[in-house]
C-alpha cells in the first residue's frame, strides 16, 4: 500500500505542476515505459477534472443563493405573484358576481348544515398532543427546594419547571418564533430555551387552534437577534413521499429524528395537517418538520392513539395565514423567507446550521 | 464572446467568479425569467430554480472558454431558462405544452446536453461524497475542494502529523474514486 500511496501522490504532484524539471523527466519515462501508470495518470486527471467541476459549481450555487436572498432583501428584485387581471372585470360585473356569490352562499350554507348532521362524530381523544404533562405531585414536593437553588445561581430561569414543553423555530430573526397552539394553551407566562441552555421570556402574540399554530415573540433584552435565518418556510405544498426530518425537544437535550410525507391530508381527511411517518414523542409538538432541502414544509402537532407510527404536522401555509391574520390584528409585519441556504448540502452541516434556531418552549 | 464591451466584461467577470458581476447578471435578468415561468404555470420557487440552473449552464460555458455568443446575452439566458422550463413542463405532465413569451428565442439544445453530461457528473460526485461518511468527505473536502495544506488539515482534524493525515486521505481517495468511477463508466456508454 505503500508504494501505491508514493506513486498516486507522485502522479498528483505531476499533475498540478509541482514537479522539478529533473523529477519531471524521469517520471514522464517512467509513464512511457509502464502502461500501468499511464493510465494511473490518464485516470486521475480525468478524476481531479470532474473534482474541480464539483467543487466550483457548489461554490457558485451557493453563492447564487447568497445573491439572491442579498438582492431580495435589498428589494432590488421582488419575488411576488403578479396580480391577474381579473380585477379590470370586477366593475363590469358587478351585479353578476353579487347575485352569484349570495346563490353560492346559501347552497353552500345548506351543504354544510347536511354534511355536520350527516357526518359521523369523530372522537377527539383519539389523538394524542404531543405536550408533556409533567407529573405535578413531584412539583410541588420540589419547589421549594428548586426555588431556593435555581434563584440563587441563575437569576433568568424560571424557579419551577414547566407545566408543559414542547419545541419551536424561528421564523424571523428579530425574535418571531413557530409553535404549536396546544403547547401554549392556557400558558400564564412562556420561556424558551436554546440549544445552549439559555433561557428567553417570549409572550404569545398569536393563537390559532384550529390549525394548531402559535406565534411567540422572544421579549427578551439578552436575546440577539440572528441576521439570516439557515432555513425557509415553504408556501406550495409538499409532495407524497418527501424525505422529511425534524428537530425537536422530547428531552431537555435537542432530538434528531427522520421519516417522510405519507399523506397530503391528515386525521380524518382533515386538509390543513399532513400525516407524515416519523418518530415522535411529547415534547416533539411544535417542531419544523423540514424537507431535504432544508425548506420547513409543516409544524409537527400530534399523533393518533389508535394506530402506530401516524404523526400528524400542521402545514407550513398555515403560518403564513397565521401572519396574514397577525398583520391585521395587530399591524406587526413579520418578513420570512422562502429560501433556504442549507440546500444541497450535507444533513450534518443542515442540522449544524440549523438547530441554533430551534428553541424548547416550556409554559407555565 | 461578445461584441458589447460591458457584456464581454460581465461574462469574464462570471468565469473569474467575480461577485460584483455576478450579482449585476442576475439583478438584470431575473425578472424577465421569472415572468417567463409565472405565466406559464410555474412558481417563484420554480423561477429561481431555472434562472440559478441557467446561470450555472452560463458559468461553465464561459469558465470553458469555448463560449461563442451568437445574440444578445439577455436572449441566450432567455433560450436556456425556456428549455429548461420545457423540459421540467414535459416531466410533470405528459404532453408538449406551448410556452407564452414574446421574446425571442434562439436553439440552444446542444448547448444543453453538453450542460446535462456534465451535470450527471456532478451528481454522482455528489452522492459518492455523501456516501463516503466522515471523516473522509471533510477531509478530502479540505484538500481537493478548499485546498488547503496537508499540515493546516492535520491539525484541523487532530492528526500527529502531516503523514498520519496523509495516509487517511490516501485510503479516503481510493474508496471515493472507486465509488465513482463504478457509476462514471456507465455514464460514458
Amino acid at each position: 500500500m505503500r508504494e501505491d500511496m508514493q506513486l498516486l501522490e507522485a502522479v498528483e504532484r505531476y499533475l498540478n505542476q509541482q514537479m522539478s524539471q529533473e523529477e519531471k523527466l524521469h517520471f514522464e519515462q517512467l509513464r512511457a515505459s509502464n502502461p500501468e501508470v499511464d493510465h494511473l495518470v490518464v485516470e486521475h486527471q480525468l478524476f481531479l477534472q470532474q473534482m474541480e467541476n464539483f467543487g466550483n459549481r457548489k461554490q457558485f450555487q451557493s453563492s447564487l443563493n447568497e445573491i439572491h436572498n442579498d438582492l431580495v432583501t435589498k428589494g432590488e428584485i421582488k419575488t411576488v405573484q403578479p396580480k391577474v387581471k381579473v380585477i379590470q372585470l370586477v366593475d363590469k360585473y358587478k351585479k353578476v358576481f353579487a347575485l352569484a356569490a349570495s346563490i353560492a352562499g346559501i347552497t353552500a350554507l345548506a351543504i354544510s348544515g347536511l354534511v355536520t348532521y350527516f357526518t359521523p362524530k369523530s372522537n377527539p381523544s383519539d389523538i394524542a398532543q404531543l405536550k408533556k404533562e409533567i407529573n405535578t405531585v413531584k412539583i410541588s414536593q420540589k419547589q421549594t427546594e428548586n426555588e431556593i437553588n435555581t434563584l440563587k445561581h441563575a437569576p433568568n430561569r424560571p424557579a419551577i419547571p414547566g407545566k408543559f414543553g414542547g419545541t419551536g423555530f424561528l421564523i424571523d430573526g428579530k425574535g418571531y418564533l413557530v409553535t404549536s397552539a396546544h403547547v401554549v394553551a392556557k400558558a400564564d407566562s412562556v420561556y424558551i430555551v436554546n440549544t445552549k441552555g439559555e433561557y428567553f421570556k417570549a409572550r404569545t402574540v398569536h393563537v390559532n387552534d384550529h390549525t394548531d399554530i402559535a406565534i411567540l415573540k422572544i421579549e427578551d433584552p439578552r436575546f440577539e437577534p440572528v441576521r439570516h435565518l439557515p432555513y425557509g418556510i415553504r408556501k406550495a405544498k409538499a409532495d407524497l413521499g418527501e424525505q422529511i426530518f425534524t428537530l425537536g425537544y422530547p428531552r431537555t437535550e435537542i432530538v434528531y429524528n427522520e421519516g417522510y410525507l405519507s399523506a397530503k391530508t391528515g386525521y380524518n381527511g382533515d386538509t390543513v395537517t399532513y400525516q407524515i411517518a416519523i418518530s415522535a414523542n411529547p415534547g416533539n409538538s411544535g417542531g419544523p418538520i423540514f424537507n431535504q432541502h432544508g425548506e420547513v414544509i409543516g409544524v409537527l402537532s400530534g399523533k393518533q392513539v389508535t394506530a402506530e407510527g401516524v404523526v400528524f404536522s400542521s402545514q407550513s401555509k398555515n403560518i403564513f395565514r397565521a401572519l396574514d391574520s397577525l398583520k391585521q390584528d395587530s399591524s406587526t409585519t413579520i418578513r420570512i423567507q422562502s429560501n433556504s441556504s442549507v440546500k444541497g448540502i450535507d444533513r450534518v452541516m443542515q442540522i449544524k446550521r440549523i438547530e441554533e434556531c430551534i428553541y424548547n418552549v416550556m409554559s407555565y | 464572446m461578445t461584441s458589447d464591451p460591458i457584456e464581454k466584461a460581465l461574462l469574464e467577470g462570471l468565469a473569474r467568479n467575480d461577485r460584483a458581476a455576478t450579482t449585476t447578471l442576475y439583478r438584470e435578468h431575473f425578472g424577465m425569467i421569472q415572468a417567463l415561468i409565472l405565466n406559464n404555470n410555474g412558481t417563484v420557487d420554480d423561477a429561481r430554480d431555472v434562472f440559478q440552473e441557467a446561470m450555472v449552464v452560463l458559468y461553465e460555458k464561459v469558465k470553458s472558454g469555448e463560449f461563442e455568443l451568437s445574440c444578445q446575452l439577455k436572449t441566450y439566458i432567455y433560450s436556456i431558462c425556456r428549455r429548461l422550463w420545457l423540459k421540467k413542463l414535459t416531466q410533470k405532465q405528459r404532453f408538449l405544452p406551448e410556452l407564452e413569451g414574446t421574446d425571442s428565442w434562439i436553439a440552444v439544445e446542444e448547448d444543453l446536453e453538453h450542460f446535462e453530461q456534465q451535470d450527471q457528473a456532478f451528481h454522482l460526485m455528489e452522492k459518492a461524497m455523501n456516501s463516503l461518511g466522515e471523516p473522509c468527505r471533510s477531509l478530502l473536502d479540505a484538500f481537493y475542494l478548499q485546498k488547503k495544506s496537508m499540515i493546516e488539515i492535520a491539525s484541523v482534524f487532530g492528526y500527529t502529523n502531516a503523514d498520519n493525515a496523509k495516509t487517511q486521505k490516501y485510503k479516503c481517495l481510493t474508496r471515493l474514486k472507486k465509488i465513482f468511477f463504478a457509476q462514471y463508466k456507465n455514464l460514458e456508454v
